[in-house]
This record gives structure tokens, sequence and C-alpha cells, in this order.
């Protein structure tokens, strides 16, 4: 027998079988991933660099570090408990000269205004006034140019900086920051926007999913099961809006419910109401319009789940006795839940990302997550504070979706 | 009695035809006594639970009176259908497709209504009755498990539609898997088992409930040969050990033969025949049925002469036949001429048959129990002989020449189409 | 910081190619040639027709024009690279001055410009710029809504006795002013007060009294929408946008003039410009009276050199924000105040915005 199964083993030219095939397999995988290659690439560089960037900047900032490196150094040995000596001063006076030589007091200005608000233009003043300092001592003379450097909270600061990596973006992203001895602190309730703001950006992304299934599964139902003559032409109309831009799409709902919109004037004419309704720059506006932009995405996996459904289930099931709508409600739902599931998680994670949607017809009080991220990127150039936000929504995605598969299973979901 | 078909078929016919039907069906009954084959066969059948109907009667357990339906108003799918189906029959709907058995197969279901007429269940019109309400068991080609259910669960299906407890569920699915032959499966999803499997569980479900009747839509369509045969096999005892009535749809002759007590054919929205088997086989009424069941020589020719029982019909440049006349019009109609292969005998002695013709051998194809002949005979060249591979049979050789000949009983003159 | 010095680089490495690039594109001129930089849009259009091409014309030297967005970066990577290619831009003076005090512009000789520094309205503003124009943003209301309108900024904090929606854009710049002002802090002392913290409680504290009220925009042009559509009753906006919606459209807005926020522009040049006499004679033509008035007739915004208002059309003159009487209750929106201390104010406005 085993001599067999060795003769057998082997090829005419006596190499082994199991090296021949491996052979072959290993040519045919070289092929497969040559294939993949350039969107293995892609993918590589336009989206795993991006963002493990993004997540290295929410705890990496070495402002303090690199512009004022003797200050930093001469606070590693510090405890902490009193005001630094004289030498930190000399380290700090010379710091500054030399940032404002450099035209980078703006810079240490900013870093110091973000965990200290209103001292950013102290720094400034300051630092001008420090790089007319010639001789010390310097503790008295820094802290005579300006109190500031002689408060605890602020040499706490410096004294973090000593390290390249900071939490401080991370926890004011939920609403904490460092308290005058770095210890961690709630920050103040006029600070405290950002839970407050991804609880809303849960609630909306919530909100609106759940309206795209209300609306978006009888229209899947009627899609799946109308004729095809009059089913392409629902369909049409269904993608239609993906054809328009999204911009165009939102400024179009503006016209709509705006005070004197076209909603409000018909809701007048027919005396349905006798003052124009609020709908838009709240909470309404925000939801309606996201849910018109979302309903396609909902709405196209359940319909190409119910497409495969076979209409002998709910035949089967009136024939053994089950009424319409428990045939319905016990057949033919269970089995377009992966589609729901699909839908659902797609349109929800989307939505986690809204921002322009929001600012153009909603309140301040609708404003999201993405839109705190884009003001951060674009308008206050706060790195540190744009890439927290987005590494905190993305770790929170991650765990909702490992929650959804927990729950529901990703297998079993279906793209379409 | 057996007959009351035909006067199914004779209803839709006119008027003035009623009384020469009648003769045709006189005639018939005089061949009875003469076949020696068929009427075994045909008596056999008439034993099982398909005697005793009556056409025009309320005594069926399933009626269909002058059913008719079309789906855009201008075809009818099902012309007129009249058809009485007796408790604890297995009756199959048999044609080509769109030949409207399975639209009359969703009627009696309830998923399609008719257009004119109305179906009776037990002596009610079920017409305005939603199939949940019908108590029918349905077997579908696709099966039509549900996916999202485990097998006990599909089972359980119609018991907890109908509010049984869990105690009288589970004994009854437990048994009904058990009929099937599954009983170690009742905790699998469908997806986890073979398509003959999941056809036994569709089966299985279908009877759990214990209907007064069970659908079948072409049940074995998508199984191997061998498969189908085997589960043929298991419907027919299952029929058999129930009792219970079934109605079952086919394309395929060979199933509708091996099961049925009694098959309607089915063609163009018309019930052509209806018969137990082995009378639709040796007696087909019309050329339609004489070519749909089983293999069929036909000859075109013309009535030159009719004697009663039987008639002379002359074939363009061979020469006359002697032939049963079962559906001729008059001397001088043309007519068709329905011959099975296994009746025609080769070389026959010179004097013994009526009908001896000259022929050449065109091609031989060995089929092991049997040796299949294709000859040229009376100007047609696809007749088909079949010799049973038996001591005595003859090798016959492309281009020989031969004689082939056949008794007038056992060719049928039809209708010309 | 580490980005701004990485997108300077990066600017420098854009401008550099595009230079090497389109050297050989521009054709050489004969005669004299420089670069003007300015925002585009109308305002663009408007110098075109009364400035470059009239001045093109009486010196013979061509303008070349350019459009920015009031990136300074671009300018500071320009005169570190020693590759200057704007000679004339068109900046705010909080920003002029910044770059001012590190040297990237150059210190204007009023000498050789030939124009009298005292003529000209904020002349002391920065020592690197000409004022070019001065524009007023007021608060603007519809007279269909509010036939006897609102006459203080108080009133536009008064929602009782002026209902509605107002406008606001959002960002802090004038609206921590305005609130100030309306809660009885008086002109000259705004931005004492806005300097300290307890000040800048009270600005926020004012602001929460109507905060319900509020719709927020992000451009300017955005205002005028919204007056229009009636989604608000009044709105922030600039004055010579008002004057063309009415002058254009027939729209019933009313102009405010009570505590505008009056903002600058002046016309700077890059250190190392290298057409610098051209840049001198096109600031000298742009600052005479004659086509600063031109301006104003075109566009009614306000002409820095006072002579000018003299020679402006009487139709226009009364539209204009530094018409004789709109300026007694104005306020010069302080630049240099706004360059310190913008970061901590915005950062605190966006929370508050969203709270």
């Amino acid at each position: 027998m085993v001599t067999m199964a060795v003769q057998i083993a082997r090829g005419p030219d006596g190499m082994p079988l199991r090296t021949k095939l491996a052979r072959v397999e290993r040519r045919r995988k070289l092929r497969a991933f040559t294939l993949v290659l350039p969107l293995l690439l892609f993918i590589l560089i336009g989206f795993v660099l991006p963002i493990g960037r993004m997540m290295f900047n929410a705890v990496h900032d070495d402002t303090l570090l690199t512009l004022m490196p003797r200050t930093t150094a001469a606070l590693s040995a510090w405890d902490g408990a009193d005001l630094p000596d004289e030498s930190a001063y000399a380290a700090l006076a010379e710091d500054l000269k030399q940032a404002w030589a450099q035209r980078a007091t703006g810079a240490i200005a900013k870093r110091i205004n973000y965990e200290l608000p209103g001292l950013g233009s102290q720094v400034t003043s300051s630092a001008r006034k420090a790089s007319t300092l010639s001789a010390g001592p310097y503790k008295p003379a820094l802290i005579e140019i300006n109190p500031l450097w002689g408060r605890q909270d602020v040499w706490s600061l410096l004294k973090r900086g000593s390290s390249a990596y900071t939490a401080y973006y991370l926890l004011r992203s939920v609403d904490y920051q460092y308290g005058p001895n770095s210890e961690i602190v709630a920050s103040p309730p006029e600070n405290a926007i950002f839970w407050d703001m991804f609880l809303r950006t849960l609630g909306i992304s919530i909100g609106v999913t759940a309206a795209t299934l209300l609306l978006g599964f009888p229209v899947a139902y009627l899609l799946a099961t109308l004729p095809a003559k009059y089913s392409n032409l629902l369909m049409i109309m269904v993608v239609l809006p993906f054809w328009t831009s999204l911009l165009v799409r939102t400024v179009a709902w503006v016209v709509l419910l705006q005070q004197h919109g076209v909603l409000n004037e018909m809701l007048l004419g027919l005396h349905i109401i006798s003052q124009p309704a609020q709908l838009i720059f709240n909470r309404i506006g925000t939801v309606i319009a996201m849910t018109h932009i979302q309903l396609p995405f909902t709405l196209l996996p359940i319909y190409s789940v119910m497409k495969t459904i076979s209409r002998t289930h709910v035949r089967a099931a009136r024939s053994l006795g089950a009424g319409p709508f428990y045939a319905f409600w016990k057949v033919y739902f269970p089995q377009t839940l992966p589609g729901i599931a699909a839908g659902s998680l797609l349109t929800f994670i989307l939505c986690l990302g809204y921002y322009i949607t929001p600012a153009m017809v909603g309140g301040p009080n609708d404003q999201m997550v993405g839109s705190f991220i884009a003001h951060y990127t674009n308008e206050e150039l706060n790195w540190g504070m744009a890439s927290a936000l987005g590494a905190i929504l993305l770790t929170a995605t991650l765990v909702l979706y490992y929650v959804f598969n927990k729950l529901v299973g990703v297998d079993r979901i279906k793209m379409g | 009695m057996r007959h009351s078909i035909n006067l199914t078929r004779l209803k839709q016919a006119d008027a003035h035809d009623l009384d020469r039907a009648r003769e045709k069906l006189q005639s018939v009954k005089k061949q009875h006594g003469d076949l020696a084959v068929g009427g075994a066969a045909t008596a056999g059948a008439a034993q099982g639970p398909g005697r005793g109907l009556m056409s025009g009667t309320n005594s069926a357990f399933v009626k269909f009176s002058e059913v008719q339906k079309t789906y855009d108003g201008d075809t009818l799918v099902v012309k007129n259908l009249n058809l009485d189906i007796a408790r604890g029959e297995f009756l199959t709907m048999l044609g080509p497709s769109g030949s409207g058995k399975t639209t009359t197969l969703m009627m009696l279901a309830g998923f399609e209504v008719p257009t004119n007429g109305s179906i009776l269940l037990e002596a009610r019109s079920i017409d305005a009755m939603p199939p949940h309400k019908r108590d029918i068991g349905m077997v579908f080609q696709s099966y039509a498990l549900f996916p999202h259910m485990t097998v006990e669960e599909n089972l359980a299906f119609p018991l907890k539609v109908r509010k049984l407890g869990r105690a009288e569920i589970e004994p009854r699915v437990k048994r009904a898997l058990e009929r099937v032959r599954l009983g170690g499966y009742g905790k699998r999803r469908p997806a986890q088992l073979s398509g003959g499997q999941q056809q036994r569980v569709a089966l299985a479900r279908a009877l759990v409930f214990d209907p007064k009747l069970v659908l079948m839509d072409e049940p074995l369509g998508a199984l191997d040969k061998q498969l189908r045969e085997q589960m043929q096999l298991e419907i027919k005892h299952i029929h058999e050990d129930l009792g219970v009535t079934i109605v079952y749809v086919t394309h395929d002759q060979s199933e509708a033969l091996t099961m049925s007590d009694r098959i309607a054919v089915f063609d163009d929205g018309i019930i052509q025949q209806l018969a137990p088997p082995a009378e639709l086989y040796e007696r087909p009424q019309n050329a339609f049925v004489a070519q749909f069941i089983g293999e069929n020589n036909q000859l075109h020719g013309k009535v030159v002469a009719m004697n009663g029982t039987t008639c002379k019909v002359e074939i363009a440049g061979a020469g006359n036949v002697q032939a049963l006349a079962i559906n001729v019009d008059a001397v001088g109609r043309p007519t068709v001429l329905s011959l099975r292969p296994e009746r025609v005998q080769l070389n026959p002695t010179p004097g013994t048959l009526p009908n001896v013709f000259s022929a050449e051998v065109a091609e031989v194809i060995y089929l092991g129990d049997h040796v299949r002949t294709r000859v040229s005979v009376c100007g047609h060249n696809d007749f088909v002989i079949k010799l049973p591979n038996s001591e005595g049979l003859v090798r016959l050789e492309p281009g020989a020449a031969i004689t082939v000949g056949w008794k007038t009983e056992d060719c049928r003159a039809l209708d010309a189409n | 910081m580490r980005k701004t010095r990485l997108m300077n680089v990066g600017a420098l490495a854009v401008i550099g190619l595009a230079v090497t690039a389109l050297a050989p594109a521009i054709p050489a001129f004969a005669g004299e040639q420089l670069t003007v930089t300015s925002f585009g849009g109308p305002a663009q259009d408007a110098n075109r027709k009364v400035i470059f091409e009239p001045f093109s014309k009486a010196s013979g030297i061509k303008v070349n024009e350019d459009v920015f967005n009031g990136e300074i970066s671009k300018i500071r990577a320009m005169v570190e690279s020693k590759s200057v290619s704007w000679d004339v831009v068109d900046l705010y003076p909080g920003l002029a001055g910044q770059l001012c005090a590190e040297g990237t512009l150059e210190p204007i000789d009023w000498k050789k410009l030939g124009l009298d520094r005292a003529n000209f309205m904020e002349g002391e503003t920065t020592d690197c710029g000409v004022p070019e124009v001065v524009t007023g943003k007021v608060i603007a209301y519809d007279k269909d809504k509010f036939p006897s309108g609102p006459k203080t900024v108080a009133d536009f904090f008064d929602t009782k006795k002026f209902p509605g929606k107002r406008g606001l854009q959002r960002r802090p710049v004038e609206n921590l002013e305005w609130a100030l002002i309306a809660d009885g802090v008086p002109l000259e002392d705004v931005y004492n007060i806005l300097g300290t913290p307890a000040g800048v409680e009270r600005a926020f504290k004012k602001l929460d009294t109507i905060k319900q009220d509020i719709v927020w925009f992000q451009t300017s042009s955005q205002a005028m929408q919204l007056l229009a559509d009636g989604q608000v009753v009044m709105a922030a906006a600039y004055s010579h946008r008002i004057v063309d919606a009415v002058k254009s459209s027939g729209k019933h807005f009313q102009i405010m003039w009570d505590t505008q926020q009056l903002s600058m522009g002046v016309w700077v040049i890059p250190t190392g410009s290298p057409h610098r006499d051209a840049a001198y004679k096109f600031l000298a033509f742009a600052g005479l009276p004659r086509p600063q008035a031109n301006f104003a007739n075109i566009m009614p915004c306000g002409p820095t050199n006072k002579e000018a208002l003299a020679l402006v059309d009487s139709a226009i003159l009364p539209d204009l924000p530094n018409a004789p009487g709109h300026m007694a209750s104005a306020l010069m929106i302080n630049a240099e105040f706004w360059a310190e201390k913008s970061d901590e104010l915005t950062q605190r406005f966006t929370v508050w915005v969203a709270k």
C-alpha cells in the first residue's frame, strides 16, 4: 500500500506531485497577486496611509518640543509641585527670543491657546517683550512681563510639551482636559460640546436610517414585485437623485422647505397652517434632506435581496394555511433581513460622516461630528482636533460594526 | 362508464357534432372486448379510485365547471374546462408547456382567479375562498422551502398557523419526517440538504396538516432521472398509504404513466383526452394524444371507405390500409393513421396480416433491450419499428429490403389535425 | 507650526514649478508691465475698468492680473524664495500689518508715490499699504416687514420690538462688536473691553439673548438670499451688496447705517517685486481721486482719498459707507486686534455656536 502511494504520488519525471502542484499553484497565485497589486497599492496610498496618518495626528503634537526645545528639556526634571527654578525660566527666555526671531511665536501661542484659551495673545506679546531681555535673573523678569509665566497650569502645559505625544486632543473630543497639575478633569460647561455632538450624530443617523427604512421598504417591495415595465420606470425615479449632485439636491430642499418655500405656501394655501412652519435650519430639515439623499442607499440592497426571494415562498405559506399578512411577516419579511441589515448599515455609516447637508439645512444645534472635523480642518487648521474627532468617529463606527456583526452576522448581509 | 371522459371532450364540441361523437363512443366500447392487451390494463385502472366517476353530477370531490381563464383579455389560456376529480384519486395533468395545465392547478390552489365558470370542492364553490382557507397542500417545482427555517420549523409552519399546541405539533412533525425517511434531518436548514431530500421535505410539509387535497406542480422537474424515478414510486406509495387526493402537473409522460389513476392530456387550453394510463397509450382519441404519449408512427391518407368500426384509408402512392375508424369524419376526408412502433411486424408471413408493405431499412440503432429500426415505407422515411431483443431477432443492415405489416386493430385512423 | 512650514515648502514647490512652466509662455513685451493680484469677482471687474485699463492707457504699462483668496502664505513663499511674481496685491490691513512687520511687504515711500498720506482715510493703518477702498458691514432689513425699521443695533437685539429671525455670518468678527455696542459699550471702548476675558463673556452673553433667533450663514453673499426668501427679517451684509440688490432687482431692503462696521482694503507691494517702479506708478494712479470716484460710481464702496468723495455722482454718494452722514456712528474694525485674537475668539465662538 505504502509503496503504491509513493509511486502514485510521483510524476513521470520523478518529481513529487505535491511539489509540482505547489509550483503550479504558486504561479497562479503570483498572477492573481499581480492583478490586484495596483488596487492594493492605491488603497494603501489613498486610504490606509492617510487614515493612519490621521490617527497618528490625533495623539502626536511636537510643536512645543521643537519650538521650545530648551524649556521642555529643562522641565524634564521639574516635579510639578511648585513653580520651576531659574534655569527653566532662562531656557524659556532663550526659547522665546529664538521663537520671536524665527517668527514662530504664533505657532507656540496657538498651541498654548488650545489648552488654555485666551492666553495665545499674551504669549505673543510677552515673547516680543522677552526678546529685549538680555540678562537674568529671568524668573522675576518674565513674571513681571506677564503674570502668565507665574501660573502653574502654563508650566504644566509646557512640561507636557516635552513629549511629542499628547492625549489632549482625544480628551477634548470627549469633553475632558488637563487640569492645572496635568490631572484629567472634565471640560468646563462652556467648552463641553463634543459628547453631546457625538450623541446627536448617533441620534440623527439612527433617525435617518429608520426613516429611510420606513419609506424605502414598501418601495423596494413594489419594485421587486411589479412587472418590469412599471418597475423600470419606478427604478429610474429611485435612482434619478443619484445623478444629481448632493449640493443641488440639498439646495432644492432649501427652496422647498424655507419660510416662504413651496411646502409652506402649499400648506398655507390649503389652510392647514396659519403661520409658516419652521421646516428648515433645524432638525426637521436636516432629517428630511438626509433621508432623501440616503433613501437609495437603504432601498437598493433591500430591493436586490427581495428580487431573489421567490414568489412561491409566499404562495407556499398561503397554501399551508397562512393569511396574507402572516405569510408576509413570517416567510417574506425574514428573508429580506439581510437586505435590511445591509441597507441600514450602509446608510447609518454614511450618515455618521455627513456635514454639508446639516450645514445647509440644519441649525447650529444640528451640526454633526463631520462639520467639526471640516471646521477644524478648513477653518481653524487645528489638525489635532480634526484628527482626534475623526479617529473617535472611525473607532466608534468600527465598534458599532463589530457589535452589528455579532448581532446580525455580516456574512448574512447581502449588498446585492 | 369509463368513457365518461369522452363526454368531457364532447361538451367542447358543437351541438351538431354530438350525434356523430356518440357513434364514435359506441365504436370504442365495441372494440373494448376485442382488444386483449389494452383491456387488462384498463380493467386494472378501472378498479382504482377513479371508478364510479360521474360527469355532470355533484358527487365529484373537485369539480371544474365551464372554467375559462385569460390573462390579457384576448386569448384564453384555459378554454371552457369541465373536469371531475374523485376523492382519493391520483390525477395527472399532462401537457406541453403553455397548454394550460399549471394555470388550471393554480386556479384550484386559489392563486389564480377563473375568468369564467366555477370550481367546486366537495360540492361547495371555492371561487371566493382565499388560498389559505382551502386546506389544500401544495408542492412546488422549486420546493419553496423557507430558507430561514429549519426542516422542523418548515413542517411545523402549517400546524402553527392552525394554532396547534406544541404537544401536538412535535409528534406530527416527527411522523411526517419519518414518512419521507428524513428522521434525523429536522434540525438542518433546507440549504444543507440535497435536492431529493428537499423535495421530500416539501412533500412532508404539504402532507403534515392532513389536507383534503394535495397539488403538485412538476415537483420532480429539478431532479436527475434516477432520483426522479425513485421519488415517483415514493409519491405513489404515499398516495396509496394515505388515500389522499392528488392533482399532479407534469410534462413528463413517463412520470404521468407511472403514477396516475387518470391522466388529463392538455393542449391549447383543452383537455384532449382524459383516461387511465393504459387506455391513453393504447387508445389515443386524437392525433395529438397519439403523438404526445409514447412513440408513434403517423401515416397521412384519405378515407376511401367506412365499414362500421373499420375503414379503408388510401395512402397516396402506396396503397390502402385497413384501420380502426376512431376519429374520422366521412369518406373522402383526410386522416392520420397512428401506429405504435412495437406493433409493427417485420417480414410477416404473407396472408396473415391485412396490411403489408414493402420497405427499406434506413437506420438501425441498438438499444439493449430492443433494436430501433428506421425504415422507409409508404413514402415516409421516418417510420420506426421497435424489435424486442429476444430469440429470433433478425439482423438488419441499412439498405436491406424488407416487408412490414400490422393488424387492423393496431392502426387507428384519427383526425387529420 | 510644522504644518505651516510644510505648506510653505509645498507652496514654494508649486510656485517654482508654475514659474518654470509659465516663464517661456509669457511673451516678452517691449514695454513695461506688472502683475496686480486681487480677489476676483465684480470688484476686480470694476477695478479693471476704472483703474487697470485707464492706467495702462495713461502709462503704457501693461497690467497682468492674477486672482487669490487672501492666502498670505503665497506671498511669504514668493518673498522667501526670491521669486516674486506679484507686484501689487490687494490685502486686508490686518494681514498687511503682519507681513509688514516681518518685512515681507515693501514699506510705502509716500514721497516717491507723490500722494498725501494725511489725505487718506486710515492712511496710518499700516506702513506697507495704500488704502484702496472702504467697505461697510451694516444691518439690512426688509422694509415691507418693518416700515419704521430698526434704528440702532440695540433694536437688532430686541426680538420683542422686531420679531423674526436674524441672519449673521458665522464668525466672531463684527458679531462680538455689535453685541457689546448693543449692550451699551461706547464705540471707542469696544476693543478695550473685548480685549478682556470679562468683555468676551459680556459679548457672548448678549449674543445668547438672541441665539435662538439667529440663522447663521457661511459666506457674506448668502445674506441677500436669506433676506430675499423671507427666511430672515434682518441680516448683516455689506452695504454695497444691499445697494446693488435694491437697484438691480428692486428688493425693498433698507440699510441701517447706525454702527456700521468698516473694513479697509489696501494695495501692497511684496518685497523684491521685479517691477517696483511700475508698481509705484500704479499705486499713484490708483490713489488719485478720479479713479477712486469712478470705482465708487460703479460699485458703491467708499473711496479712501478724501478728495474723491466730492467727485462721486451725487445720486450714489448717500449709498457710500463713508458718506458724510454715515461716519458718526461707524466703527472701524480693528484689524490689529483681530490679527492677534482671531484664533482664540474663533475657538470660543465655534464652541458657543454649537452649544
